[in-house]
């Protein structure tokens, strides 16, 4: 962005290594040739998005949790088993019995 | 028969649907033909369902049994992250191309139950995310005022469907902004309703904190219309509100504030003449119109400041645990690799596109240990800063008016660069990151190369506060 020499410090702080971590957490394959450009791209992201330092909020201040609560259901009145199976099971790209299939895991 | 399309309003319709002017199948006939005319050229819909007319059958059987109510009958655009029964959705995404919509969303079931005609499904940046539809899997939507510029996003195509009259009303999702960014690019309504005002179920999420599901149109009481059809608290999303009775009354004098050195903060280069022009000319308008201005200083820099760098944080965090569950076992793309490890990671590196492989990886970095604090957790605080900003900002006026966006509709191709395009969201991020609704209408124009390109103006109301928005805007459109 307008400072080229602090986008490159961000750029540096995001490693090869890192970006397929970050793959690899994220269960997408990158290849070898796509690794660059994501760590230019994500670099760049990173330099914009640490303006959020200077903000004059503490991050362990006492009280300043966010007024948002979950809104729970009680369990009950399930739907009798299997009324939706087959047009979900439609959907997935493999099944078998009434299951959906994967490839073994161990 | 010929249908004045360009001047027709969801009312206007309805009247003439009731009175016998035409039929329902002859208005959907009327879009069904602009549609086939314009897509080729827009690719404003990614597909347009192949019983429009039977639908509208059912709609004109409805009207003669003197049934109506206003929707019935009237043609409208689905964004393609609302689910259908039995029709594709793909949020335009390679990973979800065939896939079919095993329920309707509960915006699909009320718009259902008041007869709507739905046209056909509309296109927009994959998985929302974009404010172009440049990251759609299936080309770009074109701006129907300049062919040569994006419609904006994410939800360009219903944008751009109801300016070029392929659609009177549209179906629109927003996140940080896309539904009134495209609404003010391609100069029409669009409406960011209250947070939970309308339920997301069924709507394929993008950040759940912030997701709104809201209308594209032609009038502010045609936006009106479509959000008092499909709002109100629903029992599949914990989230859902209803804002009723003692939010229905209208204050005797409507205030509103502009916090314009707000907008001198802010370091944007790409902030046009004619933006702030056209921002200014909407204040006095508004003041013209009876409404009280109300100065609002602020020293130093705002929380709004840090609404875009925490919205960046927020949303691909969020989006980065949405997109999970898209890994070739349940639904969608699969491709095969030598374990479910590498089916898992070829399916999504395949299926998804680069901006949303992008948002998926910087999600996964604010959220790893070691980062958590510094970036998610700060975010949040800065989340419960901006909200309370526009708390104290809604003591002392009823509306906050800001420009939607800061230059009109840009060339297709223009931004390279994922920050460029990110920078177009500032106005719109902190509805979103508070909760609050917010309207953008059509107001101002800027000629480039011998093409009127539309501007928009934003106004932002206090939670479940849409009516003072319906009330302020329809004065903005008037004049």
């Amino acid at each position: 962005m307008q400072n080229s020499g602090k986008r490159d410090i961000f750029i540096k702080m995001v490693t090869r290594e890192e970006i397929q971590k970050l793959a690899e957490l994220s269960r997408i394959e990158v290849g070898e040739d796509e690794v660059e450009k994501l760590r230019k791209d994500i670099g760049g992201i990173l330099e914009y998005v640490d303006k959020i330092k200077s903000a004059p909020v503490s991050v362990d201040k006492e009280g300043d949790k966010p007024a948002l609560r979950n809104v729970f259901r009680e369990d009950g009145e399930p739907h009798e088993s299997g009324k939706f199976k087959d047009v979900l099971l439609a959907e997935a790209p493999e099944t078998e019995d009434g299951f959906v299939k994967v490839k073994k895991i161990l | 028969m010929s249908i004045d399309l360009k001047n027709l309003t969801i009312k206007k319709a309805h009247e003439a649907l009731t009175r016998g002017d035409f039929t329902a199948v002859q208005l959907a006939g009327s879009y069904l033909k602009n549609i086939e005319e314009k897509n080729p050229s827009l690719n404003a819909y990614l597909e347009v369902f192949d019983d429009v007319l039977s639908q509208a059958e059912k709609a004109d059987k409805r009207i003669k049994e003197g049934r109506a109510a206003l929707l019935t009958g009237i043609p409208m655009a689905i964004k393609d992250n609302i689910m259908i029964e039995g029709r594709k959705v793909s949020a335009a995404s390679k990973i979800l191309e065939n896939y079919t919509a095993a329920y309707d969303a509960t915006v699909i079931r009320k718009l259902k139950e008041a007869g709507a005609v739905f046209l056909g499904r509309t296109n927009m940046d994959e998985f929302a995310m974009g404010s172009s539809t440049e990251n759609s899997a299936f080309g770009v939507t074109k701006n129907p005022h300049d062919t040569s510029r994006v419609a904006g996003g994410s939800s360009g195509g219903g944008a751009a469907a109801v300016a070029a009259d392929m659609a009177l009303a549209a179906l629109g999702s927003d996140t940080g902004g896309s539904i009134r960014q495209p609404a003010s690019f391609c100069g029409v309504v669009g409406l960011k309703p209250t947070y939970g005002a309308v339920s997301r179920y069924g709507l394929i999420a993008l950040g759940s904190s912030l997701d709104c599901i809201g209308p594209l149109a032609k009038t502010v009481e045609d936006a009106r219309i479509i959000f008092d059809c499909i709002k109100g608290k629903d029992e599949f999303d914990g989230t859902s509100v209803d804002f009723t009775k003692e939010l229905s009354a209208i204050p005797d004098t409507i205030s509103f504030t502009a916090t314009k050195n707000f907008l001198g903060a802010v370091d944007l280069k790409d902030l046009r003449e004619q933006t702030l022009e056209s921002y200014s000319k909407a204040c006095d308008t508004l003041s013209a119109a009876g409404f009280h201005y109300k100065t609002a200083e602020f020293q130093g820099p705002t929380a709004f400041d840090y609404s875009l760098p925490a919205y960046y944080i927020i949303m691909p965090a969020e989006a980065s645990a949405n997109l999970a569950r898209f890994d070739g076992v349940k639904y969608g793309l699969y491709k095969g690799g030598e374990a479910l490890l590498d089916d898992y990671g070829k399916t999504r590196a395949f299926g998804f596109g680069e901006e949303v492989r992008r948002r998926i990886l910087v999600g996964a970095y604010v959220l790893s240990h070691g980062y958590y604090d510094a970036y998610y957790n700060k975010a949040q605080k800065i989340r419960t800063l901006i909200k309370e900003t526009f708390n104290n900002l809604f003591k002392e006026a009823d509306v906050v008016i800001w420009p939607t966006t800061p230059t009109a509709a840009w060339k297709i191709g223009e931004k390279k660069d994922p920050v460029s395009v990110y920078l177009s969201d500032i106005f719109t991020v902190s509805a979103n990151i508070a909760g609050i609704p917010a309207i953008s209408v059509p107001f101002g124009e800027v000629e480039v190369n011998g093409k009127r390109l539309p501007l928009g103006v934003q106004l932002m109301a206090s939670y479940g506060r849409e009516n003072i928005l319906f009330e302020v805007a329809a004065k903005l459109l008037k004049f």
